[in-house]
This record gives C-alpha cells, sequence and structure tokens, in this order.
C-alpha cells in the first residue's frame, strides 16, 4: 500500500488522488498533523511514500522518519531539505555549474546593509525557507534596503537573520516553471504578472513556454543537481534571454502549468511515483 | 478514499451562512466561505463536517 502525506488537500492532491483511485492503486491518507511515531515500534505497513505535504518542516521529518522505518518517499527526506532551503539550493546548484542570479549571504540583516551598495540594485532578499513569495522584496535603493532589512532584522525567527540576497533579474513581471519528473521534462509555462513576484499562488497568468534545447538542458541538470524526484523549477531569464535557475520546489503546485499542458501532468507524476516505489 | 456525498445544507462555522462543497468532497479539502471568505477544512465526509482551516504558517508552501 501507498501512504500519501499531507495536511491541506490542494487542487494538486486532490489532481493526484483521483489519479490514484482511477488506477485503483491502494494507499492511505497520512495527516501529518496527527501522526505519531514511536521509534522502538516502527513497522509501516507502506511499501512506499507520495509527500504532499504543505508545510516545509513537517515534510522533511516525516519524510525522514518513514524513510526510517524503510518506507521510500517522493520526494525524499534528503531532496526536501535541500529544496526547502533557497540558500542549500543555490549551493548546489552552482557546485554543479548552474547558472544563477549574483548572490549575497550574510549571517544577520544588519551585515547586508553595508555590503548592498557594492552588490548593487535592483536586489532582491527572501527568506531562506519559504514559498509563495511571501516576504520576497525587492530592494530598490539603499534607502529601501535599510528599511526591509532592519525590519527583518527584527523578526522573530533565528532563521529570517540569514540574509539572502540576489540581483534583480529582470524582464520584471515574468518567470518560467518548469516541471521535472526524475529524467523528463513534463513541461514549462510562462508566469506572467503586473507584480515582479511571478507565483501562480499570486494570480500569475500561465502561457505556454516552448522547451527548447537550452531550457530542458537547465531544468534536467538542475534535477541532478538536488537529486532523483519531482521538481517545480524557478527559471528567470535576463533581458538578452540569458536563463539563471532561481530555486527548484520540493512539492510543486502545478494547477496554473495545468491549465496549459493539460490534465497529463498528475498522471505522468503518478507514473513517477509508482516507479521509484515498485520493490 | 476518503470521499463522501454530502449534498446537504452546510453552514459556515464562522458566519453561518450556507456553503456547499464540491462533489465528491474529500476529507482534507478546504472551501473558502462564499460570504465571509473564512478558509474551511472538510475535517469529515461521513457527514460531512466544515471547520475554520488552519492559519497559513511560515513555512507553508510548495
Ligand atoms: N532575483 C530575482 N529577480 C527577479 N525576480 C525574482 C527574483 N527572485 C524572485 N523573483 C520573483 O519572485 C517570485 C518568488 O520568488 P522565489 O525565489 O521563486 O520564491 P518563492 O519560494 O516564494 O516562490 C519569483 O517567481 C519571481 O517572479
Ligand atoms: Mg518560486
Ligand atoms: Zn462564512
Amino acid at each position: 500500500m501507498l501512504s500519501v502525506l499531507l495536511s491541506r488537500l490542494r487542487v494538486e492532491e486532490k489532481a493526484l488522488l483521483e489519479e490514484l483511485d482511477r488506477r485503483h492503486v491502494a494507499y492511505e491518507v497520512l495527516d501529518t498533523r496527527t501522526l505519531a511515531f514511536r521509534l522502538d515500534e516502527l513497522d509501516l505497513p507502506y511499501q512506499g511514500a507520495l509527500c504532499r505535504e504543505v508545510s516545509h518542516h513537517r515534510a522533511h521529518y516525516a519524510a525522514r522518519l518513514l524513510e526510517h522505518a524503510g518506507v521510500p518517499v517522493v520526494n525524499s527526506a534528503a531532496a526536501i531539505a535541500l529544496c526547502g532551503d533557497k540558500l542549500l539550493t543555490t549551493l548546489a546548484l552552482r557546485r554543479a555549474g548552474l547558472p544563477t542570479p549574483r548572490t549575497l549571504v550574510t549571517l544577520t540583516a544588519e551585515a547586508a546593509i553595508g555590503e548592498l551598495p557594492s552588490f548593487g540594485y535592483p536586489a532582491v532578499v527572501k527568506p531562506v525557507v519559504g514559498s509563495w513569495g511571501r516576504l520576497a522584496a525587492r530592494l530598490s535603493d539603499d534607502e529601501a534596503a535599510q528599511g526591509v532589512l532592519e525590519h527583518r532584522a527584527a523578526l522573530p525567527g533565528a532563521h529570517q537573520h540569514i540574509t539572502y540576497i540576489q540581483q534583480f533579474v529582470g524582464r520584471p513581471g515574468r518567470d518560467i516553471r518548469g516541471l521535472v519528473a526524475g529524467e523528463e521534462v513534463l513541461g514549462a509555462v510562462y508566469r506572467t504578472a503586473t507584480h515582479w513576484r511571478t507565483n501562480t499562488a499570486r494570480d500569475a497568468v500561465t502561457s505556454l513556454c516552448p522547451v527548447d534545447a537550452d531550457l530542458e538542458k537547465i531544468l534536467l541538470d538542475t534535477a541532478a543537481a538536488v537529486g532523483p524526484g519531482v521538481y517545480g523549477i524557478d527559471v528567470l531569464e535576463d533581458a538578452d534571454g540569458a536563463l539563471y535557475v532561481n530555486e527548484v520546489n520540493h512539492t510543486p503546485e502545478f494547477h496554473g502549468a495545468a491549465e496549459v499542458l493539460g490534465t497529463g501532468l498528475a498522471d505522468r507524476y503518478v507514473n513517477y511515483v509508482l516507479d521509484q516505489v515498485k520493490s | 478514499m476518503e470521499k463522501g456525498d454530502g449534498l446537504m445544507a452546510l453552514s459556515c462555522p464562522e458566519c453561518e451562512s450556507e456553503v456547499s462543497p464540491p462533489e465528491p468532497v474529500r476529507q482534507h479539502e478546504v472551501l473558502e466561505c462564499p460570504d465571509c471568505r473564512a478558509e474551511l477544512e472538510v475535517i469529515a465526509v461521513e457527514p460531512v463536517v466544515l471547520a475554520l482551516a488552519p492559519e497559513i504558517e511560515e513555512d507553508w508552501g510548495e
């Protein structure tokens, strides 16, 4: 039997469960909010797990625990830990030689204030763990940077003080979301918005992005750099059309992409998952 | 699995207006109350029970 880890059932989880139903795959939904693991009696009846948990930390630890019990999880705990942290992801991408935006990292928010004038504007600061464009701020000049970074310094979580800043890669208002499962590109869409943050969760509009050889290579190399799994990869284009990998999402949402790429996405996602957990 | 048919009049736990979940409704699904726009979670399906959905936390996302 397959287990499906989740708490909030989004459009994607619904589509994936429908796909499992359609194939008559036996599964059990595990609500991560009520799970309890006795480490001395870890005997789980699952042949594998599909992790679709919306909370990064719950997803990561649930996957670690299942893997510890011998249950393979898609995505793996290692992939979740890596991709859930934008700095760790960037380090892995750079190590693999992938193009990433110029990046400045400081371990306190204050330390970035003095660095930014020479790093240059516009820049973008965002939490190392976070999603949906939340708390990402565009810094246009010293004054804006000082204001935002002082606010970040006052945030309560120690994690929020790790300061991750990228050069702003414009073409404002559009980026690319590529979907990859294993060694297959499922497709790509442009996400266009009136705001500089083009998250579908912020109501960006999706349209078809042709996957040419360059984009395909970047997407597959990115997936290879973070390890096997199903990923939503955000790619930025600069004014000259050069591509930069921005981040990798380990529990990708694809309802925006599905509007353009069709309903086969859940099907291919499930194919990949079943392939990975097959004993 | 985890599906139920609950085409009964349900009321929003926040504002008491009528909410009709889509068919078939699944456990853990989140609906928006058409009146007060509160996010409601389907916490049981047979019969359907709605509760206020938890607030988004800072580590939520893709
Ligand atoms: N360095 C950047 N240059 C230009 N736009 C950016 C940059 N970083 C983020 N964005 C925009 O903000 C959105 C959200 O940022 P992202 O790094 O993908 O974080 P999240 O995990 O919140 O989606 C991106 O989809 C993109 O539109
Ligand atoms: Mg993103
Ligand atoms: Zn209501």
